[in-house]
């Protein structure tokens, strides 16, 4: 197994028309799911910021700048990623410097994404190499943009196996100035999803509704003003639902760490699901995976983390819903859910005609 | 702006394509009389017209289905057509094609509020998803000012805008699911309530691919829950530059307003003699809108305006009430009415960086006086997405042409300071030969062949998008 670590982009699309077989695509390596075989071609050394322009709330980095360092220089300026992208490194067991590149691979989105979208919404345009090794371009550095198809939403989330990505221009939006977080606790998961849902559904614009260890969690961001008098409405919206606390800025930022990284299950043994739903779905899909599930929500309940023994298979308990599961750890089944024949058909078009080869993180989404 | 010779071959089968289509849909749902195919000639790109060999108006995701497969049979090309409001010709027809328009699709499949979201038929139009859920005290977010009349299939065709896209997102943000029909009449359904996609993300790329890879026939869209309230304040500035670097400077304070409304002088006087909305006579104009409770308004407001005090406005107008407001917004909603009443005039969409506006808005100028022809900004200043307004005389031989011309050079100017040459309009006819101007070969090769995977016959609203010479291998196969 060869080490590629290329610093330019005619170097990647040299090592990508060179290649002999199969590339194992990587960035910081603290995300990628599966396992695949092959050459490594590590993005870690394509780094460096192209453009930050603060008063157009515009990013232009490289793909493999680290996530650490693109954060640092955001939050220079007041501003930040609002997709509050996750550090899966705890949850599986990985260590290294997640990259800007691998978070769009995986379209990693956190708890905001119930609110201003997941990071695929924030993508204004990237560089990316094909399987031909042709350097391609698509969308651009502006906050609209509908000139020709949007492969950006296709590229996020495609787990590098459409190509490799060598630069992209995100959107970024100000650090609010401050924050505050309702909990509810002693909340069945039924009541908590209904909570959410009014919570979700009031103009007070919540970003974020979680529930874990028996506790809703409602966050509201905002300035001071702002964040005081929506924390005051929902309390009483929610009044029927029990007592509530608000937690202060610092520990609301430090529990919302906590649940965007799933901290709570790392280092527990078991399999780890990621379940989008419904959320009123979400406590018969809760019920379905059995006794011995672990469970924490996101989105509102649109997003389950499901901790389950080690090899079970939680597709087959869960059937059919409106939704998708991810495996993210374990051996409970393929990490990426079955697709209905005739979309499963057009994203193996897609894959032959961006990588006919097939050489990127073969086999790992179909 | 050029389109492929009609097949002749398909042209002389009219007959028996026309009898296949009525044999498998309900009565009249297939109109091809000609006096009647007129009334498709063209969408709100008036400049250009072209009746088609027939239209067939569907009831049902199935009767879609059995249209497209005929069509697909017989080698026909489609045209999907909304509510034909494009600005950019999107469902233009040619003379060889069936058009499929949507419209008799216009019911609403279910409301979930405790979910946030609505499924409809593609049909219906933008404004009425908002009207089958405001009861509840829900809207939804994209709206194009066509919203009264264009419909969500076109709307997800052309991943659709709006003013308050700002803080909403366009349509691709909002969009949960669709059922689609592929040209061989194969139904897929993308997404659906919840978020994200398990696989690649197809439904982001079937949203503003321009009716070129499926039919969409139904869509699940997120609703959100309204304002308490909403309200605008307007700041004058005697420069461009100034009201430019105001724009900037909101932005980077952490107020996220809702809109952020641009207009220049020609647009103002313009605007002002039509509407009398009281607009100061200003080089430039703003109007921004916040949301929230009445003493979140306040607060966002304040800061706004001691942002604008600093670059020393000549008009600072906080609206105070509902008719201040409307007042406000009064002259914005009605420009485009205002310039079409002085003049014809061609409609812009090209994007730039907020920080390009001021020396953008001042090589327009140039460009206006180098090709004679008078030009207004109204735009979305937010987001940068400016909409220039070409004024000429239809009338007047060689006018459309030069304002064409025009129109092209604003817009190499777009994507030359970094922009993109349509920001919410769709590429349709009108830019499609354009596409060279912002992509490389390479970067057209791989959308093509996105398109190849869905529509590997090329049948799909085919000369649309890609310079024809581009597309040209692909459609004669």
């Amino acid at each position: 197994m060869k080490l590629m670590e290329p610093e330019t982009e005619a170097q990647v699309a040299d090592a990508i028309r060179d290649a002999a077989g199969p590339l194992v695509l990587r960035g910081g390596g603290t995300r990628g799911l599966g396992a695949v075989a092959g050459d490594v071609l590590s993005l870690a050394a394509l780094r460096g910021v192209e453009l930050y322009e603060p008063g157009a709330l515009t990013l232009v980095v490289r793909a493999g700048t680290p996530l650490a360092e693109v954060g640092a220089l955001l939050a220079g300026e007041g501003q930040r990623l609002a997709f509050e992208p996750p550090d899966l490194r705890g949850l599986l067991g990985r260590s290294g410097d997640s990259t800007i590149g691998g978070v769009v691979a995986a379209n990693a989105s956190g708890p905001r994404r119930v609110q201003a979208g997941a990071c695929r919404d924030f993508v204004l345009g990237l560089r990316f190499v094909d399987g031909h090794g042709r350097v391609l371009r698509n969308g651009g550095r502006v906050m609209k943009n509908v000139t020709g198809y949007d492969l950006g939403k296709l590229m996020a989330g495609s787990q590098g196996t459409l190509g490799v990505l060598t630069e992209v221009a995100l959107k970024v939006l100000p650090v609010p100035e401050t924050e505050a977080t309702l909990v509810l606790p002693g909340r069945t998961l039924a009541d908590a999803v209904a909570a959410m849902a009014a919570a979700l559904g009031s103009p007070f614009e919540v970003s974020g509704a979680a529930w874990e260890g028996g506790a809703a969690l409602l966050r509201v961001e905002g300035f001071a003003g702002s964040v005081g008098y929506r924390a005051e409405q929902l309390q009483a919206l929610l009044a029927a639902h029990g007592e509530s606390v608000v937690l202060d800025p610092e520990a609301s930022a430090a529990r919302w760490a906590g649940l965007r990284d799933v901290a709570g299950f790392a280092g527990r043994a078991g399999d780890v699901w990621r379940i989008a739903c419904r959320p009123s779905d979400a406590p018969a899909l809760v019920a379905r995976s059995g006794d011995r599930a672990t469970v924490q929500l996101d989105w509102g309940g649109g997003l389950i983390w499901a901790l389950v023994p080690e090899g079970t298979d939680l597709r087959a308990r869960l059937g059919v819903y409106d939704g998708h599961a991810t495996l993210l750890r374990g051996t409970g089944g393929p990490v990426f859910q079955p697709e209905a024949a005739p979309v499963a058909a057009l994203a193996a078009g897609l894959r032959a005609r961006f990588d006919p080869r097939g050489i990127f993180n073969r086999g790992l989404m179909g | 702006m050029d389109m492929p010779r009609p097949d002749a071959a398909i042209l002389s089968r009219k007959a028996a394509i026309v009898a296949r289509l009525q044999a498998a849909l309900p009565a009249g749902a297939v109109i091809h009389d000609a006096a009647e195919t007129r009334a498709y000639e063209c969408d709100a790109l008036t400049a250009y017209r072209c009746a088609p060999l027939c239209v067939v108006l569907p009831g049902s995701t199935e009767e879609v289905a059995a249209a497209l497969r005929i069509c697909h049979a017989e080698g026909v090309p489609v045209v999907p057509r909304g509510a034909g409001t494009s600005l950019a010709g999107g469902a233009l027809p040619t003379a060889d094609c069936v058009v499929l328009g949507i419209a008799r699709m216009n019911g609403v499949i279910e409301t979930n509020y405790a979910d946030r979201y609505i499924r409809v038929q593609a049909g219906r139009t933008n404004l009425s998803v908002t009207g089958a859920v405001e009861a509840q005290g829900f809207f939804y977010a994209p709206d194009p000012s066509s919203q009264l009349a264009c419909a969500i299939a076109g709307n997800v065709a052309m991943n659709s805008g709006g003013a308050h896209c700002l803080k909403y997102g366009v349509t691709t943000n909002n969009l949960l699911g669709v059922t689609m029909v592929l040209m061989d009449g194969t139904v897929v359904t993308l997404g659906g309530a919840h978020m994200d996609a398990g696989g690649l993300d197809l439904l982001g790329v079937v949203c503003g691919s321009e009716g070129q890879l499926g039919v969409v026939t139904e869509a699940t869209l997120r609703i959100l829950p309204k304002p308490e309230g909403a309200r605008p304040v307007l700041i004058g500035f005697d420069s461009n530059e100034v009201a430019g670097a105001c724009v900037s400077d909101i932005i980077k304070a952490g107020v996220l307003p809702v809109a952020i409304e641009f207009m220049d002088r020609p647009c103002i006087r313009a605007t002002e003699a039509f509407a009398h909305a009281g607009y100061p006579d200003c080089e430039a104009l703003l109007i921004v809108e916040v949301e929230g409770a009445p003493a979140e308004i306040d607060d966002q407001l304040a800061r706004i305006t001691a942002i604008a005090r600093r670059h020393n406005p000549v008009e600072l107008r906080e609206a105070r009430d509902g008719d201040e407001a409307a007042r406000i917004w009064l002259g914005r909603k009605s420009a485009f009415g205002a310039m079409g009443q002085i003049n014809d005039y061609v409609c812009l969409d090209g994007t730039i960086p907020v920080s390009q506006l001021p020396n953008v808005l001042r090589r327009i100028g140039e460009i206006s006086r180098q090709y004679g022809l008078d030009v207004g900004n109204v735009f979305h200043a937010g987001d940068g997405n400016m909409h220039p307004l070409i004024l000429y005389n239809a009338n007047t031989p060689g006018e459309l042409e030069k304002c064409e011309a025009m129109g092209a050079d604003i817009l190499r100017l777009c994507v030359e300071v970094g922009g993109c040459l349509t920001g919410e309009h769709g590429v349709g006819i009108e830019k499609r030969d354009l596409m060279v101007s912002q992509f490389a070969p390479d970067d057209l090769e791989i959308q093509m062949a996105v398109k190849d995977v869905f529509d590997p016959g090329w049948l799909l609203n085919p000369a649309k998008v890609f310079p024809l010479a581009a597309s040209e291998a692909r459609r004669a196969a």
